[in-house]
């Protein structure tokens, strides 16, 4: 089932490109990591791809009504925003009011779940402007969670998380495509975009440059023009290894 | 605290305040006989003080503390900024410029409801200029600066107002009026200013959902569904009724807008869709005790609410802005 389809997608900031042609197809099942240098056009990507930004072309989740966009995406912006100190358990319970009603049985089952998938349920009532950056990074994550939408588009969702909740993260991603849902994340670390993704999309100047399994994204030609760098990608015993080596 | 516990017991607090309210001033009226003539119409000397002066008095007061309690809230709520207060928007500074040419021109004592209807008219203007300044899309900082821009020109012409006045006696009831107060008050006022509070009471009840969101910035709060340009018109024209008439009955009376949602915050769990109707609550208790403080502390003085708000709200925010401090090294 498609979740995602942009066609042609395009936007012009200060009549500079910064996005041009974005065609990308999403279906139920896929963890796509979104890799790119900075200025790639991937928070663009995103932003445009719900609607968020005005944007030439076609895209699916920018055509329905905010509510309903709302039931078919949870988006995880890269500010981590928690304008007031509110209990970590109302902060993710902010998921619901996506949906109808939003005080019921359902929706404290669905805030309970997220705050366990993300290891929180001991901070549930901590306010969660007093928590660590990397704490309130799980708690917006568990925000996105509750809101229990298809298609989570997230980025750059493990920035400033240490490795252990990183990888924690992608398996928590990994599950939801698992249960029929798919995620589209920007990600700035390329090992965890190999062995974690189930597809690639890398980006350059706006561009959508290569599209595919990560071993057929990470291809040192790839690397050397999109992020001037030198690295390997081997087969370990228990998934892809990324290697960075060194700059061109 | 619960806050199951706090809207009964904020409840409380108005209820007494306004009883206090009504049972305060220079006339020496005894408990029953006041009652009496307030809802029995017994005594007729009293009756008129009662009805004609203290009730209004004490529904002004709850009405403006309520209005700028609430305004203050969903301020802060929409800019996510626990600096924001009601007058931000340039309505309260608006409002003051239509009053001052009410009493300047004459026509306040021609016609007494001129006033609070020219500050009307003055508040209005405001959030049309607002409005065409930031656009119905227009984000938080063009918002911010199109209020500030129409906060300084309301001002530089209430200036020019004063300083152009040839009589001095108008001139000095202008800046006494400045300063705020619910002395003298009719329940004219009440009738002027309540249509608008309603409808800016209104306008605010339908954002909850919104501000809560909003806490996420509005990115996250779009895409959870909320209509983000809609609510930010909400809030604009909520507040800008609310303190538009609050300002046109009571003249400008600071501090309470921006202190009382401080004062609640934690105790509503920091969500903005409880902090409305607790601040509200809080905002009426608060202007109430306040203008039952003017009249015992100086009874024969004429004491001005706004200025004891401000007396005693600056130093209070001097002290919140040194505990916050403590907290966040």
């Amino acid at each position: 089932m498609t979740l995602l389809a942009l066609d042609r997608l395009s936007v012009t900031r200060a009549g500079r490109p910064v996005l041009e042609g974005a065609t990308l197809t999403i279906g139920a099942g896929e963890v796509v990591g979104l890799i790119g240098p900075n200025g790639a056009g991937k928070t663009t990507l995103l932003r445009a791809a719900l609607g968020l930004i005005p944007a030439k072309g076609h895209a699916s989740l920018a055509a329905l009504p905010p509510a309903r966009r709302a039931r078919a995406a949870a988006f995880l912006p890269q500010q981590r925003d928690i304008a007031w100190p509110m209990p970590v358990a109302a902060v993710v319970a902010l998921g619901r009011v996506a949906h109808a009603g939003s005080a019921g049985p359902a929706d404290r089952a669905a805030v309970e779940r997220a705050l366990a998938a993300m290891g929180l349920a001991d901070l549930a009532a901590r306010p969660a402007t007093e928590l660590s950056g990397g704490e309130q990074a799980r708690v917006l994550i568990a925000r996105v969670l509750a809101q229990e939408a298809p298609l989570i588009l997230a980025d750059e969702p493990v920035a400033g998380l240490d490795p252990a909740q990183q990888i924690a993260t992608m398996q928590v991603f990994a599950a939801h495509a698992a249960a029929g849902g798919a995620v589209l994340a920007s990600l700035h670390d390329l090992g965890l975009a190999a062995r974690h993704c189930t597809r690639l999309v890398m980006m350059q100047a706006g561009r959508i440059v290569a599209d595919g399994p990560p071993a057929a994204v990470l291809t040192g030609a790839h690397l050397a023009r999109v992020f001037g760098i030198r690295a390997q990608l081997s087969e370990g015993p228990d998934g892809p290894l990324f290697q960075t080596l060194g700059l061109l | 605290m619960r806050p199951a516990l706090l809207f009964p017991l904020l409840g409380l607090t108005v209820a007494l305040l306004f009883a206090g309210s009504l049972l305060t001033g220079p006339a020496a009226i005894g408990l029953g006989d006041s009652l009496a003539a307030l809802f029995r119409g017994e005594g007729e000397a009293v009756v008129l003080v009662m009805r004609e002066i203290r009730l209004p008095r004490a529904l002004l007061g709850l009405m403006v503390g309520a209005a700028l309690g609430a305004s203050g809230a969903a301020m802060q709520g929409l800019l996510r900024n626990p600096l924001a207060e009601p007058g931000l928007i340039g309505t309260s500074a608006a409002a003051a410029l239509g009053a001052v040419i009410a009493l300047q021109t004459g026509l306040a004592a021609a016609f007494p409801p001129a006033l609070p209807l020219l500050a009307l008219a003055g508040a209005v203007v405001s959030v049309l200029a607002i409005l065409g300044l930031a656009g119905p899309r227009g984000g938080s900082l063009t918002l911010i600066l199109a209020g500030i821009a129409i906060s300084a020109l309301a001002a530089a012409f209430t200036a020019l107002v004063l300083s152009l006045s040839p009589n001095p006696f108008a001139a000095s009831e202008i800046v006494f009026w400045m300063m705020g107060s619910l002395a003298d008050r009719s329940m004219l006022h009440v009738w002027i200013a309540l249509p608008a509070m309603l409808a800016g009471a209104l306008l605010l009840a339908g954002t909850g959902r919104g501000l809560d969101a909003l806490t996420l910035g509005e990115d996250a709060a779009a895409t959870l569904g909320l209509p983000v340009a809609r609510l930010r018109l909400a809030v604009v024209l909520g507040v800008a009724a609310l303190v538009g008439a609050a300002t046109a009955v009571a003249g400008a009376v600071g501090f309470v807008g921006l202190v009382v949602p401080h004062l609640l915050r934690r105790a509503v769990g920091a969500r903005p869709a409880r902090l409305v109707p607790a601040a509200a609550l809080g905002g009426a208790a608060v202007v109430l005790a306040a203008d039952i403080a003017v009249r015992l502390i100086a009874p024969d003085r004429d004491l001005k609410l706004g200025v004891l708000t401000a007396l005693v709200g600056a130093p209070f925010f001097l002290h919140l802005i040194l505990k916050s401090r403590g907290e966040r090294p």
